[in-house]
């Protein structure tokens, strides 16, 4: 069984399948405009909630932190009923797009990046509290500053997301519904082959999508810490 | 801190991303068919679609479900056409005016497979309710798909002709898609009601095969339906009517006979049997 799910994988690539290309990039672009998107508003929204004040704040961050526990599940078949044709937004023509299973993974990984850029900035902000408010920097200020210093231990947070985005299958199902050569990606190919009872070819897209993962989780860590380095050096000349 | 470093960096990395971001190029003209997943998972559209769309230049998305959830697609208007296999749940759906006519398309066969060692001795049999009365007999596993989906609503129909309501341990629901609920049967090992073309072309069989074939009773119709425009105006009506036209064609039935899998053909064109 491993075996042959081994050479499914070496097979799939090496043949490299116009099909399963085609898949790839999908679910990369895909999960990376999720998580651009879920970075644009996920890191200002998580700093601000780190240095901003006021009342309910404790229940926002209790609630925001709940929410990285959203089922995926859930998250689609919301998305669903106000994508369809019957729904709020039915006019747009959403349903069963790439852009339906974007705004899937980024609703499902907005709590994932915001929770955490919460945490890492507020831990910085105690740290430079003193030393940024003697510079005259108020809090408002200091979210760019803090984000900044924050970049390497931020990748985590960002990681943390595109991990999430890319391993879901049930949101992506239920708003994009797997059309082949349209909206079939990893996760959803991988699902399909094995209620066709192919288990090998179900294994090696597995493998093959842990593969992109950990490259591009390498990649990450590797360029954080050339620039941690560069940084560093850049600092001390 | 470098402001200007922060403005380029966050450029330079809105250039790398904006790729993934735009939209990509895929073909304009399309309809989209709800259909279930023993269409999708046997083969069949990825055998048939790309003559329909050379000639006409339409691109057909098919979006699989089972064919109580493919209809509720219909309802809520995501979709043009359905395709299913559940004759008086579609005549319902055009009854309603959620569609606008049912029109036969092809038929395959139901099949009841189970272990090769038969607890419930039902083999080499052609009477599927008799089958089943012996299984609820036996009380030996049976796994149900137990997701409203046209294979499920032909076992319920099947269980009521045998005077059987199927409960208890020994009568498991998986609710899930026909390939799944055999993956489980397999598993388990457990008797299962299943439509011949995914039995065909599944690939997990382990130690099931098929024991009861051949009733009438089995026969499994397909029938295609063009969601109706006058209540969901944004429908594609035209571009649907083509390909349910192209379906019903000498050149779309021959394309159905056409498929086969192992040499064996998986779905019987009958469009033009009265009454299908």
């Amino acid at each position: 069984m491993s075996d042959s799910a081994f050479a499914a994988a070496f097979g799939l690539v090496l043949a490299r399948d116009p099909a399963l290309v085609e898949i790839v990039v999908l679910s990369l672009r895909v999960t990376l405009s999720a998580v651009v998107i879920a970075c644009a508003i996920g890191l200002p929204l998580g700093a601000g909630l780190a240095l901003a004040r006021f009342p309910g704040r404790g229940a926002v961050i209790v609630l925001v932190n709940a929410l990285m526990g959203l089922p995926p599940v859930v998250a689609g078949l919301v998305l669903y009923i106000v994508l369809s044709r019957s729904g709020p937004l039915g006019d747009l023509g959403l349903l069963f797009t790439p852009t339906a299973m974007i705004l899937a993974q980024a609703v499902l990984i907005l709590p994932i990046v915001t929770a955490l850029t919460r945490q890492t900035v507020e831990d910085l902000w105690e740290e430079y509290r003193e030393q940024l408010i003697s510079l005259g920097s108020s809090r408002g200020r200091a979210i760019p500053t803090l984000l900044w210093d924050a970049r390497f231990s931020l990748t985590t947070a960002v990681l943390a997301g595109f991990g999430r985005a890319s391993a879901e299958v049930g949101a992506v199902l239920i708003v994009g519904g797997n059309i082949a050569g349209y909206t079939r990606t990893m996760t959803t190919a991988i699902a399909l082959e094995t209620s066709r009872g192919d288990l090998a070819l179900a294994l090696g897209l597995g493998i093959v999508l842990l593969a992109i993962t950990l490259a591009l989780n390498a990649g990450a860590y590797g360029s954080a810490q050339l620039g941690a380095r560069l940084a560093g050096r850049g600092a001390d000349a | 801190m470098d402001r200007s470093r922060i403005r380029r960096t966050i450029l330079a990395a809105a250039v790398a991303l904006l790729p993934f971001a735009t939209p990509g190029v895929a073909q304009e003209r399309f309809i989209t068919v709800a259909s279930t997943t023993s269409t999708v998972n046997s083969g069949l559209f990825e055998a048939i679609l790309p003559a329909f769309t050379e000639e006409t230049g339409i691109g057909v998305r098919v979006v699989s479900q089972g064919t109580g959830q493919a209809l509720e697609t219909g309802r809520r208007g995501d979709a043009d056409v359905v395709f299913v296999h559940s004759r008086p749940a579609e005549e319902q759906f055009v009854a309603e005016g959620y569609g606008v006519a049912r029109i036969p398309v092809m038929y395959n066969d139901f099949v009841v497979v189970g272990p090769q060692a038969d607890p419930a001795g039902i083999a080499g049999g052609s009477d599927s309710v008799a089958a089943l009365a012996a299984i609820a007999q036996a009380r030996a596993l049976f796994a149900s798909r137990g997701d409203d989906s046209g294979t499920h609503q032909a076992e319920k129909r099947l269980w009521e002709a045998a005077g059987v309501s199927p409960e208890g341990s020994w009568y498991r629901e998986t609710g899930s898609g026909m390939g799944t609920t055999l993956n489980i049967a397999a598993e388990m090992p457990a008797y299962a009601l299943t439509d011949r073309g995914t039995w065909l072309s599944f690939e997990n069989k382990a130690d099931l095969e098929i024991l009861v074939e051949g009733d009438r009773r089995l026969f499994n119709q397909y029938g295609v339906i063009l969601v109706s425009p006058e209540r969901h105006p944004h429908v594609k009506a035209d571009d649907a009517r083509a390909f349910i036209d192209w379906l019903v064609s000498p050149e779309g039935q021959g394309a159905i006979a056409g498929y086969t899998i192992g040499g064996e053909q998986l779905f019987f064109p009958n469009a033009d049997e009265p009454g299908a």
